[in-house]
């Protein structure tokens, strides 16, 4: 016998991805690069008013263009696309992929083009001529509530999309109010802080747009449908109710997808209607986002406004906290939209223990684009109003505001621990992820350097925040569409291993930690595994990549149905090497009695052995497949503490980031590389919104900054060198105590900075500066204008 | 129509064009050459980035009829046979892509950051990929991925 090599544990190590190879060579497939014989593609009309009736569309010129199949208005659509379905409880107006009679926000779509190539589409959808009476533009949220200057739809008076909606403490599940224990909490208190904070409207930005393929086949009633979707199988399952087909009868494939952080959740109205006119004309038809398009069109993030009031005692305990939201929706209900803000006000309790809380949340239309689910959504919403509230109250109070956060920390023998706000917290430890990031960062000689640096006058500030967040969504009970994963894992014949899951990975490198896990399973070299996933012929079921879940549900998924085929395959082992198959392991590809390694057989004989079994082992069926499906018990918890140093030019208000240190705890980590890079994205995106993102809206509903030269996303330039550390507190929720990390870095960051920011400039008495900072905001604090 | 010859990763391509065609479409379109990718419509992103006549470019700012006579390089064209080009194995080693839908233009970037600057500081390879948008990794795992390949170069 050939002596097997010793296989290294993977699972922890820093495994460099499977994925690369593709992709650093330009072999990967993106929607875009798809080319089917026959294929078409399709431009979009959009609206260039905010809000208004359409009085006409003149589509003669485009109809008689060279190369044009098909032009359609919206109403020729609603012949065969009706609404778009949504994912949320909430009652919502219709919404047709393309507008009917009136548009409600700038690049909501009017008619379509199918048209031999994207040039020849473009050229005529730029020939079609619409008419529309412009109506008032309802553009500030909290005018909005009051019904000014316009009721955007119909019965939905006051543009309220989601009336006041109480939670907390004295909220009974039946919805009364008791005010009671609220109101003795400020009525005690010493000190309390109050402020408006806005937390700004974002792009998500993902550098590939979106994009779809639909391919219906006539002759055998079949769709396939290609999309740069972060969840395939809900796709289909959209896509099928609105075309009247069954989801056996759609396939939906994500093939390479560049980017999502959420924004590609949603089903949109283009990929219905690219659907729809497929199966109409017979014709695979392709449509690709452009950039302006994207700005437009695909859901922005965040636009909540929250009154935060904070009460407590002068030894620093709060005693209370009320947070009143107020979430600009944009137009229209999207699949998730609703439920962002639900999670602001799920996640309030921060990590403290708060005796009373009280949060309401109200959701407006504006004429502006839908928003729904950002990297991170909702929770860094939560994070930065009460991480900046408990800024400020440290401020009040005189504290360093590390010490004010461990005075009210959830202790580590609280855990699980039932929030009034409804979450039940599975792990934590909350002091220790402070502790290490103050040492790493040198808080006490950093708060020095700061002071020394302030008393030559530069504006030198330090900024700290705590998170919690709620992810790996998560049971059932959480989720429309179910809150499971699932995956099948096959034992090949020939020895090698072929694993599907239901996370449908877009960068997060499941291809190479998911073999990880694998290949420590087995015990087989990570070279003789593939991941399949984004393919629902191929992926049996499946709900997808979002709400940091692909490890905590996923994974655990993969390790379930890992286990079943393990436990089958030695069976067969026992049987062919006449032991006992609990003394059997898997290792260095082969299955043998421990140790006595050459008394086993290689890993690829027992796999040819179950699939011609003769003889059959009693009570065995041929073959090496599993599946299992995993609902988590509970949703997991991650937290961490960051920490940054930020300088202000006293002559351009121009900040410059210094350092950005991070503690984060996700629980186990699989590949300390990938979560690496996890984290500095999400980090980067904060740093982004607290820094240099908004979208912004003039007072006509027209979009300013709808293209990368008016929205700016961080450069290199504009980052430090992110320090990085873990502590590791694993879940008890799953088997594999990971927890979650693709969002992490987008909660403590905005909160930190701001409060960097705010230090920085508190010899000039400002005390909160709305995000993002703006030189010239910043500029006119310097010099004695106002925030 | 307008006639044109590039030369692609090192073979003559004559080709008639829309006289508005972009090079990156004629790449993509033309020449099934996907590995260059779009961004953006302004220019912004860089995905678009290809070597011509050896310097980094975006490829959505330039015409095909403009890259006549050219010798274009994409990202298809930049290992030497199955030899990795050493920003390629820079950006595996180093974790230096995520989705990947920018890193053909951030590695064609590179390479010029890299003629023009074999030895980079930090600060350097951060102005020097001013141009190139990524929005899932945070650059630092990028900057290392330059590094690595500047201290193998």
């Amino acid at each position: 016998m050939a002596a097997s090599p010793v296989l290294p544990k993977l699972v922890g190590q820093r495994v460099k991805r499977r994925e690369d190879p593709r992709l650093i060579q330009g072999l990967a497939t993106y929607v875009d690069d798809l080319k089917i014989v026959g294929m078409r593609h399709a431009a979009f009309v959009r609206s260039d008013v905010a809000h208004g009736r359409i009085r006409s569309i003149d589509t003669s010129a485009a109809e008689g263009m060279p190369g044009v199949e098909a032009v359609y208005t919206g109403a020729q659509i609603a012949e065969f696309v009706g609404p778009m379905p949504i994912g949320t409880p909430f009652p919502s107006p219709d919404h047709h992929p393309v507008a009917v009679d009136t548009v409600r926000y700038v690049g909501e779509p009017v008619a379509v083009v199918v048209a031999s190539d994207r040039f020849a589409a473009r050229d005529a959808a730029d020939a079609i001529v619409v008419d529309y009476d412009v109506l008032p533009a309802v553009v500030d949220t909290e005018q909005s509530m009051t019904g000014q200057p316009a009721q955007i739809h119909a019965d939905f008076e006051n543009n309220l999309a989601v009336a006041l909606v109480p939670s907390g403490t004295g909220v009974s599940p039946a919805g009364t109010v008791d005010d009671s224990a609220i109101d003795e909490a400020f009525a005690a208190a010493d000190v309390v802080v109050s402020q408006r904070m806005v937390n700004q409207r974002l792009a998500p930005t993902a550098i590939e747009p979106r994009g779809v393929v639909a391919h219906y086949e006539p002759g055998k009633d079949r769709m396939t449908i290609w999309s740069s979707t972060q969840n395939p199988h809900i796709l289909r399952s959209f896509i099928a109710a609105l075309n009247g087909m069954g989801q056996d009868q759609v396939r939906a494939i994500a093939p390479e997808v560049g980017g999502g952080f959420g924004a590609k959740i949603n089903i949109y109205g283009e990929e219905y209607v690219v659907a729809g006119m497929s199966k109409r004309l017979g014709l695979p038809i392709k449509w690709v986002e452009d950039r302006s398009e994207a700005f437009l069109a695909t859901i922005h993030g965040r636009d909540i406004i929250g009154y935060i009031d904070i009460a407590a005692a002068r030894d620093g305990k709060v005693l209370g906290m009320k947070l009143r939201l107020i979430a600009d929706i944009g137009a229209y209900n999207m699949l998730l939209t609703a439920a962002i803000p639900t999670l602001t006000m799920l996640m309030a309790n921060a990590t403290y223990d708060i005796p009373a809380i009280r949060t309401t949340l109200t959701e407006v239309f504006t004429n502006k684009t839908p928003t729904d689910a950002y990297r991170g959504a909702g929770r860094p919403e939560a994070t930065y109003f009460v991480e900046r509230g408990m800024d400020m109250l440290a401020r009040a109070l005189g504290m360093d505001p590390a010490e004010l956060r461990r005075r009210n920390f959830i202790q580590p023998d609280q855990f699980p621990y039932a929030t009034q706000m409804g979450a039940v917290y599975d792990s934590g430890d909350y002091a220790k992820a402070l502790d290490l990031a103050l040492e790493n960062a040198g808080w006490e000689e950093l708060k020095a350097q700061r002071d020394a640096a302030q008393a030559e006058g530069r504006l030198v500030g330090l900024g700290l925040a705590m998170y919690v967040e709620v992810c790996g969504l998560g049971p059932s009970s959480s989720l429309p569409t179910g809150g499971w994963e699932h995956s099948q894992v096959t034992i090949e014949r020939d020895g090698r291993i072929s694993a599907t899951t239901g996370a449908s990975p877009h960068g997060q490198g499941n291809e190479t930690t998911f073999a990880q896990m694998l290949a420590d399973q087995f015990g087989v070299p990570l070279e003789h595994i593939t991941i399949h996933h984004g393919d629902t012929g191929v992926v049996k079921q499946g709900i997808g990549t979002f709400g940091s879940r692909s490890q905590a549900v996923g994974g655990t998924a993969l390790h379930l149905a890992g286990g079943k085929v393990k436990e089958k395959m030695a069976k067969y082992a026992a049987a062919l090497i006449e032991a006992h198959e609990e003394d059997l392991v898997f290792e260095d590809g082969r299955i043998a009695v421990k140790g006595a390694p050459d008394s086993g057989k290689s890993f690829a004989e027992v796999a040819a052995y179950a699939y011609v079994p003769v003889p059959l082992p009693a009570g065995l069926t041929p073959g090496l497949s599993e599946e299992a499906f995993f609902e988590p018990a509970n949703n997991t918890y991650p937290f961490g503490c960051h920490i940054s140093l930020l300088e202000i030019d006293r002559e351009t208000g121009e900040p410059t980031l210094l350092r950005l240190v991070a503690v984060d705890d996700a629980g186990n980590l699989i590949n300390p590389l990938i979560v690496e890079g996890q984290i500095h994205g999400g980090l980067t995106q904060g740093i982004g919104q607290a820094m240099i993102e908004e979208m912004r809206y003039g007072d006509d509903g027209q979009p300013l900054t709808a293209s990368f030269m008016d929205y700016a996303i961080p450069r290199a330039a504009d980052l430090p060198r992110f320090e990085l550390d873990a502590t590791v507190t694993p879940t008890p929720v799953n088997p594999l105590g990971a927890k979650g990390v693709g969002e992490a870095g987008t909660l403590g960051s905005t909160p930190c900075i701001v409060s960097a920011a705010v230090d920085a400039l508190s010899r000039f008495g400002v005390t909160h500066i709305d995000m993002m900072l703006r030189p010239e905001k910043l500029w006119r604090i310097i010099h004695g204008g106002q925030s | 129509m307008a006639q044109v010859s590039i030369t692609v990763n090192g073979r003559q391509r004559p080709a008639d064009v829309e006289p508005r065609t972009l090079l990156v479409h004629f790449l993509r379109e033309q020449l099934n050459l996907t590995g260059t990718h779009v961004g953006c419509d302004t220019s912004q992103c860089g995905a678009c980035t290809v070597l011509v006549d050896g310097r980094s470019a975006k490829s959505c700012t330039i015409f095909a009829v403009q890259a006549d006579g050219s010798e274009v390089t994409t990202i298809e064209g930049l290992a030497d046979g199955d030899q990795l080009h050493p920003l390629q194995v820079g950006f595996w080693e180093e974790h230096g892509l995520q989705c990947g839908y920018c890193t053909p233009g951030m590695i064609m970037s590179a390479v010029t950051l890299l003629d023009d600057n074999p030895s980079p500081s930090e600060a350097e390879i951060r102005d020097g990929l001013d141009g190139n948008l990524c929005r899932c990794t945070g650059y630092q795992h990028i900057v290392n991925a330059v590094q690595h390949a500047a201290n193998k170069g």
